[in-house]
């Protein structure tokens, strides 16, 4: 009995990731035939990245401030509240702006588009659009896929920006440092690798927010109960597998000495 | 004309997990016929109508549409068999973030039709025809149950489909307006010879279709008795599933005449 809700268990799991790695084959190649609905990526574009905006950069603001103010008590110690312009900065650019950008992203997202889509399937539009002669992964999928794509780096350097904005509003307020002490030594401390680095992310993010919202929604199932669940699931699923990501990449980036 | 029946399904069976939703079901639908699928909620009428335009893949079995086996084409292999065919959804199914106007002119535009002059003329004429042409604007939130019904079927028949499916065209909608709607597939099957098939749980829908034809003088349906042209129920046959089997397929007058007790619960 247990062994077979195990097996039961495991082989649900390794067709969700068969099913999750054909979604994303299949709206990568849909990039390179037509048709392309160029008008529903700028639409996604919008929604997805105009419209996290807002919340990219109040979280960026407020994340720089506080990592100024908690290192702040930590560098005083040292007498080394120079340096304060340096920490906000490789934390926020290499670590956190991607990151927490990303979540916030995923958290808006994710949700919204499981939610969309998987009303969708409910009440039988997406076999509607099937009958009328449309590919739903195509129509839905692959924008969604190049509209986060394109506005999740963008979106991060926005967020990383306002971070760095953060920490230099706490610097000078709170901490009374100068403000060119805390410019330059952000300035100085940043190298192209932890630039990159930091944009790096955002591509492998952008594809779990977007693809992890459109699978949970084409799997729906149980009506408008259904949809609760697969939103609810979409957010989970895609903030735990960013924090996995973003661990096996700086792995990664390290392990071929990127840095 | 073709020889060929419209639709064919032969011996073709569905399991959802480990729930056997339809068993060896074989039907046969002529051109310019109707075919009224009856049977309680859950005996597998909406997987068969899904069945019948590749939505839905059997385990076992072949289905044809036109002389043609579609159980192995792919999606896109199916589209030029899909627009022969036209469907409308239990619910209507209307894109809710698409105007009326819009959602009638998807069919079109997927197509390839670029002329917005010729796609606006036709979806006019397609809502003329089912008499929604006042809310070309609004959308679907905006519209009543029976109103999203209507514009379902003008979305439908934008394409001029040789075959219609109607999966529960008058569920859920008081007397009047299910009549509305029936007039309105008559209309579509006496004017345009369209083949059908129409899925129910009400018995007195069937008996309409079957019994009476649709009078473009009066724009309403007439008794078919006495009139020149065959009855529609000549053309016209019931099939009834249980627990996803073929459970009776024949004529109205079959239907009436049988003793079968749990048929006669159908015309209780």
């Amino acid at each position: 009995m247990i062994r077979t809700l195990i097996a039961s268990f495991v082989k649900r799991k390794v067709l969700a990731v068969q099913e999750f790695s054909l979604l994303l084959v299949s709206s990568l190649r849909h990039l390179f035939s037509p048709p392309r609905y160029i008008v529903d990526t700028l639409i996604q574009a919008d929604v997805i990245g105009f419209g996290s905006l807002p919340i990219v950069l109040l979280v960026g603001f407020f994340t720089g401030g506080v990592l100024a103010l908690q290192s702040y008590r930590t560098l005083s110690t040292f007498g080394e509240v120079g340096l304060l312009g340096q920490v906000v900065a490789l934390s926020i650019v290499r670590e956190l702006g991607p990151v927490l950008t990303a979540l916030m992203v995923a958290g808006r997202n994710s949700s919204g588009i499981a939610s969309e889509i998987g009303s969708m399937l409910v009440s039988e539009q997406i076999d509607a659009m099937r009958a009328l002669g449309t590919d739903p992964l195509r129509k839905l999928v692959s924008p969604r896929l190049y509209a986060t794509t394109l506005t999740l780096p963008l979106l991060t350097i926005l967020g990383d920006f306002f971070g760095l904005l953060g920490g230099y509003f706490i610097s000078v307020s709170t901490v009374h440092l100068s403000s060119e002490v805390y410019w330059t030594s952000a300035y100085k401390a940043l190298t192209l690798q932890d630039v990159t680095q930091g944009l790096i992310k955002p591509f492998f993010f952008a594809i779990v927010i977007s693809l992890v919202g459109c699978y949970s929604g084409l799997h729906t199932k149980g009506g408008t109960e259904g949809v609760g669940r697969a939103t609810t699931q979409a957010m989970v699923v895609a903030s735990v597998l960013i924090l996995i990501l973003d661990f096996f990449i700086t792995k990664f980036l390290i392990g071929i000495r990127f840095f | 004309m073709s020889s060929a029946p419209a639709i064919e399904t032969r011996n073709v069976s569905l399991a959802f997990d480990e729930k056997q939703v339809l068993r060896d079901v074989s039907i046969r639908l002529g051109t310019a016929e109707t075919l009224v699928l009856l049977g309680v909620t859950g005996s597998g009428k909406s997987v068969l109508l899904k069945l019948l335009m590749g939505l839905l893949k059997p385990d076992s079995g072949r289905v044809l549409v036109e002389g043609r086996d579609i159980t192995p084409l792919e999606e896109s292999d199916l589209r030029p068999v899909r627009r022969r065919m036209g469907i409308v959804f239990q619910e209507g199914a209307l894109f809710d973030s698409l105007s009326v106007h819009e959602n009638v002119a998807y069919g079109l535009r997927e197509a390839g039709r670029t002329d917005e002059e010729g796609i606006a003329r036709l979806v006019r004429e397609v809502l003329q025809f089912v008499a929604m042409e006042d809310a070309i604007e609004k959308m679907p939130s905006e519209l009543s149950g029976g109103m999203q019904r209507r514009v379902s079927v003008a979305r439908a028949i934008v394409t001029q489909p040789a075959i219609m499916l109607y999966d529960s065209p008058t569920a859920g909608l008081d007397p009047i307006t299910s009549h509305t709607i029936i007039i309105l597939i008559a209309k579509l099957r006496d004017m345009q010879q369209v083949s059908s098939v129409v899925v129910t749980q009400r018995v007195q829908d069937a008996f309409v279709l079957a019994n009476f034809v649709y009078s473009p003088d009066q724009q309403d349906l007439i008794p078919a008795a006495g009139k020149a042209a065959p009855p529609p129920h000549a053309a016209t046959r019931f099939l009834v599933l249980r627990d996803g089997e073929v459970y009776f397929q024949g004529t109205p007058d079959e239907f009436v005449r049988s003793q079968d007790t749990y048929l006669r619960e159908f015309l209780a």
